[in-house]
C-alpha cells in the first residue's frame, strides 16, 4: 500500500504541471550536465595521470640526504655535488642503486623499480644538431616502471633490446633531426661522443618528453656520461599510484634519500585540472541551484493554493509531520524522476561527447574527447541535486506544517 | 444502584463536553471577545442544533469543539478525556479518531475523486484493509445518494454534491462526534432532508453525537436539542 502522503503529494504536484515541469527540467539539466562535466574533466585528468605515470613512474628517488650538520661541514663548501633545499642538505645522485633497489622492492605497493643514469647531451644527425637528455636504462627494469612498450610508434622495442648501441628517440626530436628508424646519429657529452642507431621512435604525447628524452642501454650511457657507477635516480611504479605520497614518505624515512611522489612532481598540472573540475562543477551547480529555487517556488505556490486542503487534512487527523512529508514527497518525486532522467541524459551526452574528434598533443596525446565512466559522478550529481532541492523544499514544507487549521478555516492564515 | 464509574463504556457517556469556553479573535484594536464562557454537552445518539444570528460565534465554537482551534479559557472533553490543554499531536489523533467535521464553505480536496476523499481519513487511521476502505467509502457515498458519482473529481461535482461527499467523509472513521457547520446550507429542500435524515439515522444507529449549526428552523426543530446562541453565549 503506497503511503497516503505520497499519493496526496503526487496529486498536488501534478495539479501544478507547468511549475513542476520547470523544476523537473532544471533538475534533469543539473544532474545531466554535472555528470557530463565530471566525466570530461576527470577524463582528461585521468588520461594525463596515466600519461605521466607511463613516462616517469609513480615515485622518483634521487639525491641522498646529508645526515648531520657535522658531515656537512666535513664535506666542505666547495663540493659541487652538494646542495641545500628547504633546510635539508642533499648529496646529488644515488651512490648504491642496487642496495637501494633491493630495499625498495620490500615495499608491498611497489610494482617495479628502475635505476636511471641521466645526462645532458648534444645530438647530431646528418641534418642538424639538437640538445637533449639521455636516459641510461635497463630495459627489463624500465618497462616495469613505464609504458615505454606501448609508446613505441616506429620500429620495435625488440630491435632496441637486441642492439647494444640502439637508441629510443622521441617523436618530436626525431622529426626535428629528420631521423627515421635505422638512421644513425652522434651523441656527444663532456667531450666524448658515440655513434648510435635509432632502434625505435616513441611518442608519449607529453611534448617536453618527446622532444628531449633519448633512451640508451645503461652501459652505453655510462661510458658516454663517464659515470661508471651509481645512478641519477630510481623510478618506481606502484600497484596503487594513489598511495604514492604515503609510500614516498615512508621510503624517504627508511632510505634517507629525497623521494618524490608523482602528485608532488605534477602538482602544477594537477592543480590546473582540479581548478578546472571545480570551476565546471560550480558552473553546472547553477542549474541545480535554479532547480532548487524552482522547487522552492513551486512548493511555496502549492502551499498557498492548498491551505484549505491542509486544513481539511489536519481536521481528518493528518499530523503536522504528514503535511511536511506531503510537501517533501513532492520534491522527492521531482528528484526521483529528475535523477533518473538526468543520469540518462548525462550518460547520453557523455557518450556523444566521447565521439567528438578533438586532437590534443602537448601534455598527452589524443584524437578524441576523453571521458571517464564513473558511478561516483552519477552519485555526486544526484547527491548534489538531492541536498540542494531538499534544503530548498524544507522551508515551504515546514511552513505548511506550521499552519494552524483554525486560522485557515477562519481565513486568517497568512 | 451502582456508584458512578469513570469507565468509558459506562454511564450516559457525554461524547463531548465543554465548560466556560472563551475565545478572542483578532489583534490589537480589532480584538473581539467572540465566545464569552460557553458551556455545552452532547450525548451519544442525540442530534443537537446550534442556531443563532450570523456572527454570534457558532462557527468559532464548532472549531473549538472540533479541536481545530484552542480556547483562550475553558475546558473541552472528548469521550471523557480533557483535550483543551493537550499537545498538537494528541489533539490531531483525537480529530482523526473521534471527530468528523463538515466545514461551512470548503468541503473537498478537489484533485481527488469523491471516493478518494472519503477514503482519506481511513487511510490516515489505517485500521481497515484497502479493500475494506474502498467498500466502506462506496457504502457511505451510496447513503448520501452519490453511489453513481464515486469516481468524479471534486471539481466535477456541484456544491451540494461536494457537501454530501464531505458528510460521507466526516463519517468515514465512525467518529463518536460529528460536527457540521451549516451542512444543509447549500442544499435544496429535498437534499437537505436527505442529508438531515442521514445524520439523524447515523446518530441513532451508531450512537454518535451530532452537533450541527443551522439556519433552517425546520431542521432545527427536528433535532433532539436546539441551543440558541446570541453574541457569544447560549441563551
Ligand atoms: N479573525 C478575526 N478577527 C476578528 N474577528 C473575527 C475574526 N474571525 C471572526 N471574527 C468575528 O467573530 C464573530 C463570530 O464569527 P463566527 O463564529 O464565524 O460566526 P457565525 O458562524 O455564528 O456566523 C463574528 O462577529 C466575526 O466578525
Ligand atoms: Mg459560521
Amino acid at each position: 500500500m503506497t503511503s497516503p502522503n505520497l499519493r496526496i503529494a503526487y496529486r498536488f504536484l501534478t495539479a501544478k504541471k507547468r511549475a513542476m515541469v520547470m523544476s523537473l527540467s532544471c533538475t534533469v539539466l543539473g544532474v545531466g550536465l554535472f555528470i557530463v562535466t565530471q566525466a570530461t574533466t576527470s577524463g582528461f585528468e585521468r588520461f594525463f595521470t596515466k600519461t605521466i605515470l607511463g613516462i616517469n613512474g609513480a615515485i622518483r628517488i634521487e639525491d641522498k640526504i646529508q645526515d648531520t650538520m657535522r658531515s656537512m661541514a666535513a664535506a666542505g663548501g666547495g663540493d659541487s655535488h652538494f646542495g641545500r633545499r628547504d633546510g635539508v642538505k642533499y648529496i646529488e645522485g644515488i651512490e648504491e642503486p642496487q642496495a637501494l633497489m633491493a630495499a625498495v622492492r620490500e615495499f608491498a605497493n611497489v610494482r617495479g623499480v628502475s635505476a636511471v643514469v641521466r645526462g645532458n647531451v648534444q645530438l647530431q644527425s646528418a641534418f642538424k644538431a639538437e640538445d637533449a637528455q639521455v636516459f641510461g636504462i635497463r630495459l627489463e627494469d624500465h618497462v616495469r616502471v613505464s609504458d615505454l612498450a606501448e609508446q613505441v610508434t616506429n620500429g620495435s622495442l625488440e630491435d632496441f633490446r637486441n642492439s647494444p648501441t640502439g637508441a629510443l628517440v622521441g617523436r618530436v626530436l626525431a622529426d626535428r633531426l629528420q631521423l627515421g628508424v635505422g638512421d644513425s646519429l652522434v651523441i656527444s657529452a663532456r667531450g666524448a661522443s658515440r655513434r648510435v642507431q635509432v632502434a625505435a621512435i616513441y611518442e608519449t604525447g607529453y611534448r617536453e618528453v618527446d622532444k628531449t628524452n633519448v633512451y640508451l642501454h645503461q652501459p652505453e650511457a655510462r661510458s658516454l656520461l663517464k659515470r661508471p657507477s651509481g645512478a641519477t635516480f630510481l623510478q618506481i611504479s606502484l600497484h596503487d599510484p594513489a598511495r604514492a605520497p604515503q609510500d614516498a614518505a615512508r621510503l624517504e624515512q627508511v632510505l634517507r634519500h629525497s623521494v618524490k611522489p608523482w602528485q608532488e612532481r605534477e602538482k602544477t598540472w594537477l592543480a590546473v585540472f582540479r581548478a578546472l573540475r571545480i570551476s565546471t562543477m560550480i558552473t553546472v551547480s547553477v542549474f541545480t541551484l535554479i532547480a532548487s529555487l524552482a522547487m522552492f517556488n513551486t512548493l511555496a505556490m502549492i502551499v498557498l493554493e492548498k491551505t484549505k486542503d491542509i486544513a481539511i487534512l489536519r481536521s481528518m487527523g493528518y499530523e503536522r509531520r504528514d503535511v511536511t512529508r506531503i510537501f517533501l514527497w513532492q520534491a522527492g518525486i521531482v528528484l526521483a524522476v529528475g535523477a533518473v532522467a538526468g543520469a540518462l541524459l548525462g550518460a547520453m551526452v557523455t557518450w556523444l561527447v566521447s565521439q567528438v574528434p578533438l586532437p590534443i598533443n602537448g601534455i598527452f596525446k589524443t584524437d578524441r574527447f576523453i571521458v571517464t565512466w564513473d558511478v561516483s559522478h552519477y552519485a555526486g550529481a544526484v547527491l548534489t541535486a538531492v541536498v540542494m532541492v531538499m534544503v530548498a523544499s524544507l522551508i515551504p514544507a515546514r511552513r505548511a506544517a506550521r499552519l494552524e487549521p483554525g486560522d485557515i478555516v477562519r481565513g486568517t492564515a497568512q | 444502584m451502582n456508584p458512578p464509574s469513570p469507565a468509558p463504556a459506562a454511564g450516559p457517556a457525554w461524547a463531548l463536553r465543554c465548560r466556560g469556553l472563551h475565545r478572542h479573535l483578532g489583534q490589537g484594536e480589532g480584538r473581539v471577545h467572540v465566545l464569552k464562557g460557553v458551556s455545552f454537552e452532547a450525548e451519544r445518539g442525540q442530534v443537537y442544533a446550534i442556531v443563532g444570528p450570523s456572527g454570534c460565534g457558532k462557527s468559532t465554537l464548532l472549531y473549538l469543539l472540533g479541536l481545530l482551534d484552542r480556547p483562550d479559557e475553558g475546558e473541552i472533553e472528548i469521550n471523557g478525556r480533557r483535550m483543551s490543554n493537550h499537545d498538537d499531536a494528541a489533539r490531531t489523533a483525537a480529530r482523526g479518531e473521534h471527530i468528523g467535521f463538515v466545514f461551512q464553505f470548503h468541503f473537498l480536496m478537489l484533485e481527488f475523486t469523491a471516493l478518494e476523499n472519503v477514503m482519506m481519513p481511513m487511510r490516515k487511521l489505517g485500521r481497515l484493509s484497502p479493500a475494506a476502505m474502498r467498500e466502506r467509502a462506496h457504502a457511505l457515498l451510496d447513503s448520501v445518494g452519490l453511489g453513481a458519482k464515486t469516481h468524479r473529481l471534486g471539481t466535477q461535482l456541484s456544491g451540494g454534491e461536494q457537501q454530501r461527499v464531505a458528510i460521507a467523509r466526516a463519517l468515514a472513521n465512525q467518529p463518536a462526534i460529528l460536527l457540521a457547520d451549516e451542512p444543509t446550507g447549500n442544499l435544496d429542500v429535498r437534499n437537505s432532508n436527505l442529508v438531515f435524515d442521514l445524520l439523524t439515522r447515523l446518530a441513532k444507529d451508531n450512537g454518535q453525537a451530532v452537533v450541527l449549526v443551522t439556519h433552517n428552523p425546520e431542521i432545527a426543530q427536528r433535532c433532539d436539542v436546539t441551543r440558541p446562541m446570541r453574541d457569544g453565549l447560549f441563551v
